[in-house]
């Protein structure tokens, strides 16, 4: 397998007057074409500031993005990013927010209407095409932005801390969603969390981040397809590998 | 791209809302509306009565007129013209100057807060500007523009562009970051952040800014006329005051009261169109 999206030494400072914030420091991954990596840590230790360099969208201070060996100078098409808070423009209607990728990519309105009205229909919102971010449910809104973000066909899903705020009944049902979805795309994901559990339910590869995006661990998730919350959470490996990352997150807050 | 096989679990099951037909009597459906208004309808009737009943009996009647010498002088003033003259001027004085001071506010609202360093250098000046009472530009516009309708419509133009301009420039620089990142990543250049996030972002402070400028605008017209000149509402109550006409002076300000109304009720079909996104109460 070949690294699709690769960082190397990547540095993110935050400025402010005279003093600067670290987020992250001498960052180096690589993650293969076709993987699903999650990448795990605790709150405030980089993960969002990781992603937005992954998708373009802020510079590093230090060290470069590669994607499919460029250097990444800012947002491409082909990364799709589902961010921590919902960006839906909340003066369009459902379908014409997750018809705007292909709207400024110039698709004539009829067929980017046909393929917003499938992929509405596709997460789960059929019926709730004409209906504003507002009068929407977390979870719905969480389902538009990613029928959005995969409206823009990206062969790469960044995904951050996607169903972190919703219920866990919720959560799993779009985790199925979300499987079911990437099975059929065959997308590269790189998915942030602060769930142990749905770190090792989701991903071929976990990534566990301490303070400053230092990598603690990395580790490969041989559990067979399809997997079940339910009998994983009797399985050895998962008891295991589990129990492996809660102690590794656990060291990294000494 | 991905087709709709193998659809997952509809947004309902996740007991999301349900939408149901709600059937509503007329009652329902306009009742307080009615009562709203038929209250309204109700205190103008009392006001206009007492009004009546208290011209000359209890007040001196050059100082307070009485509604039905007022009918009766926007009668008078209907039938020879002159309500119509004046009117229309004043009304073409408003609306100029609104449009005048709206489209350029508008403008330079979203050009300046867009580049924000010229914004941060003009920012001081521009606040100076705007709290110079406007009124006090009305001999300087004599000297530049004469006492014809330009003055006025120049001098309505000036309240209203601050303050559009301000309210534009406020809702410019308002605009969530992450709406402007959203389009970036789907491969959108700056013009497309600005049509499709900053302009429609900022369309409620665009908005604000036009409903609070429609009785400056009114206002400078009004006062232009007051100061200088021989046409419009303004000179009407001037001149109507100077003959201690009070009759004449409340028609005018009725008439005025009327224009003003019709200016919100424009602006208030704008709102109605462009803020359908807003939250729903109740
Ligand atoms: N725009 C910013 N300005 C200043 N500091 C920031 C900014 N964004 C993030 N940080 C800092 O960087 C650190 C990592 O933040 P973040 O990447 O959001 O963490 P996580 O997503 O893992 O919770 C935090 O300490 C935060 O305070
Ligand atoms: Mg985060």
């Amino acid at each position: 397998m070949t690294a699709l999206l690769q960082t190397k030494e990547l540095t993110k400072q935050f400025a402010k007057d005279d003093v600067a914030t670290v987020a992250l420091r001498d960052f180096t991954l690589s993650i293969e074409e076709g993987s699903f990596v999650t990448v795990l840590g605790r709150s405030g230790c980089g993960k969002s500031t990781m992603l937005n360099l992954l998708a373009g969208l802020t510079e590093p201070s230090a060290g470069e993005v590669r994607y499919r060996d460029r250097r990444l100078t800012g947002p491409d098409t082909e990364i799709g990013y589902l961010t921590q808070s919902d960006t839906l423009m909340p003066w369009r209607g459902v379908l014409r927010n997750v018809e705007m990728p292909l709207e400024i990519r110039g698709v004539p309105a009829a067929e980017r209407r046909e393929v917003a009205a499938a992929l509405v229909e596709r997460v789960g919102l059929g019926g709730f095409g004409d209906h504003y971010p507002r009068e929407l449910s977390g979870g719905m809104r969480r389902r538009a932005s990613l029928a959005r973000t995969l409206a823009g066909n990206p062969s790469t899903l960044l995904m951050d801390e996607p169903f972190g705020a919703l219920d866990a009944q919720l959560r799993r049902e779009l985790q199925e969603e979300l499987l079911a979805l990437v099975q059929d795309g065959g997308q590269t994901v790189v998915f942030v969390t602060h769930d142990i559990e749905e770190a090792i339910l989701l991903g071929d590869r976990v990534v566990v981040l301490g303070g400053l995006g230092r990598i603690l661990l990395d580790h490969p998730i041989e559990l067979p397809r399809p997997r079940s919350a339910d009998e994983l959470r009797v399985d050895p490996v998962f008891v295991a590998l589990h129990t492996e990352l809660a102690r590794t997150l656990k060291e990294a807050a000494r | 791209m991905n087709t709709a096989e193998g659809v997952v679990a509809p947004a309902g099951t996740e007991s999301g809302p349900v939408r149901v037909a709600v059937p509503r009597t007329w009652w329902q459906r306009h009742g307080t509306t009615a009562t709203v208004w038929s209250l309204r309808l109700t205190l103008v009737v009392a006001v206009l009565a007492l009004w009546e009943v208290a011209a000359d009996r209890w007040v001196d009647i050059t100082f307070i007129s009485k509604p039905s010498d007022i009918v009766e002088r926007l009668a008078e003033w209907a039938g020879d013209g002159t309500l119509w003259l004046h009117s229309w001027i004043t009304v073409q004085e408003i609306v100029y100057g609104f449009l005048l001071g709206a489209a350029a506010g508008a403008l330079a609202g979203f050009v300046l807060a867009s580049l924000s360093l010229v914004y941060r250098v003009l920012d001081p000046f521009v606040m100076a500007l705007y709290s110079i009472p406007k009124v006090a530009l009305a001999p300087l516009f004599i000297v530049w523009f004469g006492i014809g309708m330009h003055m006025k419509v120049l001098l309505a133009a000036a309240t209203v562009f601050f303050l559009v301009f301000l309210n534009t420039a406020a809702g410019v620089r308002d605009v969530d970051r992450g709406l402007v990142d959203a389009v970036r990543l789907m491969g959108g250049n700056r013009w497309h952040v600005a049509r499709k996030v900053v302009v429609p972002a900022s369309m409620t402070g665009v908005l604000t800014g036009l409903k609070v400028a429609i009785p400056y605008a009114l206002i400078g017209a009004v006062i232009g006329e007051l100061v200088a000149s021989n046409r419009g509402l303004g000179y009407l109550i001037n001149d109507a005051a100077a003959q201690f006409d009070t009759a004449g002076v409340f028609a005018t300000l009725v008439v005025l009261s009327i224009i003003a109304a019709a200016l919100n009720l424009v602006v208030g079909l704008i709102d109605k169109r462009v803020n359908r996104w807003k939250p729903i109460d109740d």
